[in-house]
């Protein structure tokens, strides 16, 4: 019972994250803004969303389920290669758009700006 | 039991929500943005909708689409941004 209660608190957090980065990348000015608040929330909430479902694999699988461990572990590399790939992922958008040129809202110092620095 | 429809319910909102976003979004940068951001609730959603159908198969699904969307917006990004990383 105390795991079903950790297990709603979680689909709350992640679920209310991935909400608020879904707003932000709506709401913000620019592109830079939205991709903090898009990527750094919907990673968030994804990693506590299938926190949830690995603590509700492992208790049906502590109490005899076989068939919830291939679940369990599986849930587990989902969440390493999610972890993993997202941060790589916005770190190369973002270097990507600043070369294209695209330059923040209501920019005043451009401290990277003629430089060649690879 | 846990009750996971109207998580998965959210969830199909938040990707409804950033797929108008890439169809609307100014510039290339944003639309990526979108995208990834789409690939990433999709990932999550395919893990909770596994485990409310019982099926590992969403699971194993949802880890060959994390690592191919990943590539995939490697490849984009590097197409914006010029020839280099």
């Amino acid at each position: 019972m105390a795991l079903n209660i950790v297990t709603y608190i979680f689909i709350g957090i992640g679920l209310f994250f991935n909400m608020v980065g879904s707003i932000g990348l709506h709401r913000l000015p620019d592109m830079y803004t939205k991709l903090h608040a898009a990527t750094k929330c919907t990673t968030f909430g994804s990693i506590f969303l299938i926190l949830a479902v690995i603590i509700q694999a492992a208790n049906i699988w502590a109490q005899g389920g076989i068939s919830q461990s291939v679940m369990c572990i599986h849930a587990v590399l989902a969440l390493v290669a999610l972890m993993v790939t997202n941060a790589t992922g916005a770190h190369a958008i973002a270097r990507a758009a600043y070369r294209s040129g695209e330059k923040p809202a209501k920019v005043v110092v451009d401290d990277l700006g003629g430089k060649e620095n690879d | 039991m846990i009750d996971w429809l109207p998580a998965v319910i959210i969830l199909a909102v938040c990707i409804v929500i950033t797929v108008v976003r890439i169809f609307m979004g100014p510039g290339a940068p944003t639309r990526l943005v979108a995208f990834d951001t789409t690939n990433t609730l999709v990932v999550a959603s395919l893990v909770v909708v596994g485990m409310m159908f019982n099926h590992a198969i969403f699971i194993d699904v949802a880890i060959v689409y994390a690592l191919l969307s990943f590539a995939m917006t490697l490849y984009v990004a590097k197409y914006i941004g010029g020839s280099r990383f």
